[in-house]
C-alpha cells in the first residue's frame, strides 16, 4: 500500500533542519519523508482493526517534525520509521474487507491499546493524555498514532486502531468536520485545563488551526469575561472574530490591546496588571515570553501549541508568580454536571458541529503531492488557509477551497 | 500701500505650477486649466508699539468692564490663565504676545498691592508643556518669578481636588472648572485667536473645563451641528461654549478676557517663498525654493523634521482687545477676518489642499495619521464660513506623506485608536458610542496626562469627531503620496500622484469635475456664497 514514512535518517534530518530554516513546510523537500510501498500493519492483537483513512489532517507538529525541530525529548517515546497523521477520518473495515463504519481515531496509544493490565493510574482513571506506559506493552514505543511503527498513521492507505480508539462519525457530518474532531479535542482540553474561567480576561496567542479551535473551545464551553485573540493574517482575524473573539489585534497589538482591555498601568514596556489567563497557541519562545509578559500577576499561562527546545527569561514567571502549564491531549474532562467526567472527543464532536469548524479545512492534497501539502500547510496563515489535509478517499479529489492560493 | 486681499486664481496655461505642501516637503503642481487656486491676503500691518496697545486696551475695555486697574486691589486672589502651545503656529518669535500682556497685567497688578497671583496653562485635555516650551511662552522673566514657587501651574483636568463643579447649565451641561480660577476674585484669561473658533467664552468654558463638561460639545452631535465651527453664529460648539460660558459669569467668575490677533506672516524669510503667489515668485523666491527643497531632498526625515520644528514664524500683532468677554471676542473676530477673510463664488466638485507638517497637536512631534485627518478634514476643510468650498458629494484631495507613526509620548492613546479602534470602524457615532468613554477613563492615560506630557485619553476621539462634519459632506477623502496602509486604516483612499487622485476623484464625482486648491498655510477664511 501507499503510504508516507519517515524514517531516521540522521544526514537528511539535519538538512531538513536547515532547509525550514527558511519558512516552516519547506524541509519536507530534503526530510526522510518519501512516498512508499510499504506492507500493510499487522494488528497487533485483539481489539484491533484495520481503518482505511479518508482524510487526514497536517498538524503543527508533523511540521515540526518533518522541519527537524522536534525536540529530543520525543526520541524516546517514538518509534521509526512511522507514518506520519494523528488527524484521522477513516473507514473500519471488517473481517471481510467490507465497510464497518466511518471513524475518527483518538490516536494517543494507552494502556488498553498497548494491552498493559493492570492500567497506569492516569489511563484507569480515563486521562489517557497522561497515560505512563507509552513506550511499554506490546507496541512500540510511540506516543500517538502516527507516531508508532506498529500501528501504522494517516498518511497512507491502512492503518490500525484499538477499539478504544475508535469514536462513530454521525452522518450529518462530513468528512471535513470529521477531521477537525482530533485538533479542536486538543483545543477542548487547552480550554478546560485552564479552569475556571467566568468573566475572565483571555487571551489566545496564535490564529492557526489550534488557536482557532481554542477560540472556538472557549468560547463554547467557557464564560470568558472578554476573549481576546492575536492573529497575523486576515484570514486568520476574520476566521477568529467568527469564532468567538471579541477583539482580534495584531501579535505586535497584544501587549498594548491587553493593557487597555484590562486598564493596566505600565512600567516601561511591562504591564503592571494583565489578563487573567493567557494561551499560547503558537509555542515559539517568542510567544511564550509574549505570554509571561501579558498575564497578570499570579494569572496562569497555557502552553497549547508544542514548545520544543526554547530560551526563556522566566523572571516574571517568578516574580509575578505565574502558573505555566501545558495542555497537550485529552481523554475526560471534569466538564459535566453531576461530577460526570465527558470525554474530550465527545465535547470535540459537539464543538466541530456548534462551531462549524470544517470550515477550517482549506486544501485538499493527494499523498502523491506531499510536497506541496506540506508546503502549503507551512505557510497556511500567509496564504489564508488553515488545515490542509490528506485527501484517500476513493476519487482522490484535490481541490483547493476558500482562499487557499 | 495697503496690503493685497485674499485673491482667487484661475488656472491658465500660462501659471507656473502651484506649490503644494506635503508634510516637511512641498509638490510643484500643475492643476487642471479651470481650476481656482484661493490664495490668502497678503499680510496686514502689525501694531507700531504692541506694548502700548496692550495697555490701552487694558485701560480702555471693551463691553460692560471696568479697567484692569479698578479691577484690582490688595489682598484679592488673582489668576491669569493663558492659552497654551496649540496656538499660534507656527510658534512665535519672542517676545511671545502671551508674554507681553502677562507682564502688563502683572504690572498693573504690583502697582494695585495684588500679591495672591497664580499663572494657569488652560490645557484642556492637551499635554502638559516641558520648561523651555512654557518659558517661551511666558518669557523668563514671568517663569523665573512664578514658578520656583508653583505659581506657574499647568491646568489638570484630572485633579479631583483641583476642579469645581458649578452645576449645570439650562440645557443640563455639567460646567466644571479648575478650582483655581473659579474662586479667584479675578480671572485674567490671555489668548491668541489665530481663528475664530479660538477665543470668546471658549476660553475659560474649554480651556479650563474637564472632560466631565467638554464632553457635552466636544461630540459627534455637536460636530455635525456646527457648520463651519468657525462660524460663531451657525455653530453648536459655540452655543455650547456661550451657555457655559454665561453659567461661569452667573456664578460669580468674574472673567476680564484679553484676545489678541496676528498678521499672516507665519514664516521665517528663508520660507519666504511660502508666502508668495508663485507666478510673482522672484529670482530670491526661486532660489530659495531651490534651496529649500535641494537641502531637504538630502535631509534624512528626522532632521527636517526638526528643521521645521524649529521654525519660529515671524507673526506681529494685528490687534489687542481687553473687557468683557462677547464685546472682545466679537471685535478680534472682526480683525481675524479682516486679516484671513477671502470671497470666494460658489462650491466646487472637488477641493484639493496641502498639509504641512504641523497641527495644533504636534508641535515639537510627529504628525500622526490621526492628526492628518483632523488637519485636513476637521481644521482646513473647514476654514469657511457660508458654505463649504467643495459641495456636498464631492472629494477631498489632501497631500501628505501620513506615515504609520506616532509619538509615544505625546499620543500614546493614539496608538491604540489608530490600532484598535480605527481597525474596526471609522464611523465617528459608532467610535463614540463604543470607545470614548473607556479611552476617556483609562487610568493609564490619566497618568501619563497628569504625569508625563501626554494628550488625554479621550483626545484622539475629539480629533476624529472634528472630521465628522467633512466625513458626512464628503462624497471620498484621497491622500496623495501617503503610506497606503495608514491611508486605508483612515478610511481614504491613497493615491501616488495628484493626476491619480484626479482620476480617482472623477469615480466619486464624475469626469471634467470642477476643482478648487486651498493655497495654505497661512491660513485664510473662505466666504463661500
Ligand atoms: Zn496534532
Ligand atoms: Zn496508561
Amino acid at each position: 500500500m501507499k503510504a508516507l514514512l519517515f524514517e531516521r535518517n540522521i544526514p537528511r534530518y539535519a538538512a531538513a533542519r536547515v532547509v525550514s530554516s527558511l519558512g516552516s513546510g519547506r524541509g519536507v523537500t530534503v526530510a526522510p519523508l518519501k512516498l512508499t510501498d510499504i506492507d500493510e500493519p499487522d494488528l497487533p492483537g485483539p481489539g484491533w482493526t484495520r481503518v482505511r483513512p479518508r482524510l487526514a489532517g497536517i498538524c503543527g507538529s508533523d511540521l515540526t517534525t518533518l522541519d527537524g525541530k522536534s525536540s529530543r525529548y520525543f526520541e524516546p517515546i517514538v518509534s521509526l520509521p512511522f507514518v506520519p497523521g494523528h488527524e484521522v477520518v477513516g473507514d473500519v473495515e471488517g473481517p471481510h474487507g467490507e465497510v464497518a463504519g466511518r471513524v475518527v481515531i483518538e490516536p494517543v496509544l494507552g494502556c488498553l491499546a498497548r494491552g498493559v493490565d493492570p492500567p497506569c493510574p492516569a489511563c484507569a482513571v480515563g486521562d489517557t493524555g497522561g497515560c505512563e506506559r507509552v513506550a511499554f506493552g506490546h507496541l512500540k514505543a510511540g506516543l500517538q498514532t502516527g507516531y508508532c511503527a506498529d500501528t501504522g498513521g494517516g498518511w497512507s492507505e491502512r492503518l490500525v486502531a484499538h477499539s478504544s480508539q475508535l469514536h462513530p462519525v454521525p452522518e450529518r457530518l462530513s468528512d471535513e468536520a470529521a477531521v477537525m474532531v482530533e485538533p479542536a479535542a486538543c483545543a477542548v482540553h487547552a480550554a478546560l485545563a485552564a479552569g475556571e474561567m467566568e468573566g475572565s480576561s483571555v487571551v489566545v496567542l496564535g490564529a492557526g488551526t489550534l488557536g482557532l479551535c481554542t477560540i472556538a473551545a472557549l468560547r463554547q464551553l467557557t464564560l470568558p469575561g472578554t476573549l481576546l485573540a492575536g492573529a497575523k493574517h486576515p484570514a486568520q482575524r476574520q476566521l477568529a472574530s467568527a469564532l468567538g473573539a471579541d477583539l482580534v489585534v495584531d501579535p505586535n497589538e497584544v501587549p498594548r490591546a491587553v493593557r487597555r482591555l484590562t486598564r493596566s498601568l505600565a512600567a516601561g514596556a511591562q504591564l503592571t496588571g494583565g489578563a487573567d489567563v493567557v494561551l499560547d497557541c503558537v509555542g515559539s519562545a517568542d510567544s511564550i515570553e509574549h505570554a509571561l509578559s501579558v498575564v497578570r500577576p499570579r494569572g496562569r499561562v497555557i502552553l497549547v501549541g508544542m514548545p520544543g527546545t526554547a530560551r526563556i527569561d522566566l523572571t516574571p514567571l517568578w516574580h509575578r508568580e505565574i502558573s505555566l502549564t501545558g495542555a497537550y491531549a485529552y481523554g475526560r474532562e471534569a466538564a459535566g454536571t453531576n461530577g460526570a467526567r465527558p470525554r474530550t472527543f465527545d465535547l470535540a464532536f459537539d464543538l466541530v458541529v456548534q462551531a462549524g469548524l470544517d470550515r477550517l479545512v482549506s486544501a485538499h492534497y493527494p499523498l502523491e503531492r506531499f510536497h506541496d501539502a506540506v508546503e502549503h500547510a507551512g505557510s497556511a496563515g500567509r496564504r489564508g488557509a488553515t488545515k490542509v489535509v490528506f485527501d484517500l478517499r476513493e476519487q482522490p479529489r484535490w481541490r483547493k477551497t476558500g482562499a487557499a492560493g | 500701500m495697503s496690503p493685497r486681499p485674499g485673491f482667487v486664481l484661475e488656472v491658465d496655461r500660462s501659471m507656473p505650477p502651484t506649490l503644494i505642501w506635503h508634510g516637511e516637503g512641498f509638490r510643484l503642481e500643475r492643476l487642471p486649466v479651470g481650476s481656482r487656486v484661493v490664495y490668502p491676503p497678503e499680510s496686514r500691518p502689525p501694531l507700531d508699539d504692541p506694548d502700548a496697545a496692550i495697555r490701552h486696551a487694558l485701560l480702555n475695555p471693551l463691553g460692560d468692564s471696568q479697567p484692569l486697574p479698578a479691577l484690582l486691589r490688595a489682598g484679592m486672589r488673582l489668576t491669569i490663565a493663558f492659552d497654551d502651545i496649540s496656538l499660534p503656529l507656527p510658534p512665535m518669535r519672542s517676545p511671545d504676545i502671551r508674554q507681553q500682556v502677562i507682564e502688563a497685567v502683572l504690572d498693573m497688578a504690583a502697582e494695585a498691592g495684588v500679591d495672591d497671583v497664580v499663572l494657569v496653562a488652560a490645557l484642556a485635555l492637551h499635554r502638559r508643556m516641558t520648561e523651555p516650551e512654557l518659558r517661551h511662552i511666558v518669557g523668563d522673566r514671568v517663569y523665573d518669578a512664578f514658578a520656583p514657587h508653583g505659581l506657574l501651574t499647568q491646568h489638570d483636568a484630572e485633579d479631583p481636588d483641583g476642579m469645581l463643579h458649578l452645576g449645570l447649565t439650562d440645557e443640563g451641561e455639567d460646567v466644571e472648572i479648575n478650582r483655581r480660577a473659579a474662586t479667584s476674585d479675578l480671572l485674567v484669561y490671555v489668548n491668541i485667536d489665530l481663528v475664530p473658533m479660538d477665543g470668546g467664552h471658549k476660553s475659560v468654558a474649554t480651556g479650563l473645563a474637564s472632560y466631565r463638561s467638554l464632553r457635552h460639545h466636544h461630540n459627534v452631535r455637536t460636530m455635525q451641528h456646527s457648520r463651519s465651527f468657525m462660524d460663531q453664529h451657525r455653530s453648536e460648539l459655540h452655543s455650547s461654549n456661550w451657555r457655559m460660558g454665561r453659567h461661569i459669569a452667573a456664578s460669580g467668575v468674574n472673567v476680564f478676557q484679553i484676545e489678541t490677533t496676528l498678521n499672516n506672516d507665519t514664516f521665517p524669510d528663508q520660507f519666504r517663498f511660502l508666502q508668495r503667489r508663485e507666478w510673482e515668485w522672484s529670482v530670491r523666491d526661486r532660489a530659495g525654493f531651490l534651496a529649500v527643497s535641494k537641502s531637504l531632498d538630502r535631509t534624512p526625515e528626522r532632521l527636517a523634521r526638526s528643521i521645521f520644528q524649529s521654525i519660529r514664524a515671524p507673526h506681529a500683532v494685528t490687534s489687542v482687545q481687553a473687557g468683557e468677554v462677547e464685546a472682545v471676542h466679537a471685535q478680534a473676530t472682526e480683525h481675524l477676518l479682516a486679516q484671513q477673510g477671502v470671497d470666494v463664488a460658489g462650491q466646487t466638485d472637488v477641493l484639493t489642499m496641502g498639509l504641512p507638517y504641523l497641527c495644533p497637536y504636534n508641535v515639537n512631534s510627529v504628525m500622526n495619521p490621526i492628526l492628518v485627518m483632523c488637519l485636513g478634514l476637521g481644521y482646513l476643510f473647514n476654514m469657511y464660513r457660508g458654505k463649504p468650498l467643495v459641495r456636498p458629494g464631492g472629494a477631498l484631495i489632501m497631500s501628505h506623506p501620513t506615515p504609520w507613526a506616532f509619538d509615544p509620548v505625546h499620543h500614546p492613546s493614539y496608538i491604540d485608536f489608530f490600532e484598535q479602534v480605527l481597525a474596526e470602524t471609522t464611523d465617528p457615532l459608532e467610535i463614540e458610542a463604543k470607545y470614548e468613554e473607556s479611552f476617556a477613563t483609562d487610568p493609564w492615560y490619566i497618568h501619563l496626562y497628569r504625569t508625563g506630557h501626554a494628550y488625554h485619553g479621550v483626545h484622539p476621539f475629539y480629533m476624529w469627531y472634528w472630521g465628522a462634519h467633512a466625513l458626512d459632506h464628503l462624497g471620498g477623502v484621497i491622500i496623495v503620496g501617503g503610506d497606503p496602509a495608514a491611508v486605508r486604516r483612515l478610511g481614504f483612499k491613497p493615491a501616488s500622484s495628484m493626476a491619480d487622485a484626479l482620476e480617482m476623484a472623477s469615480d466619486v464625482v464624475g469626469p471634467d469635475p470642477t476643482l478648487t486648491h486651498l493655497h495654505v498655510p497661512p491660513l485664510l477664511m473662505a466666504e463661500v456664497t
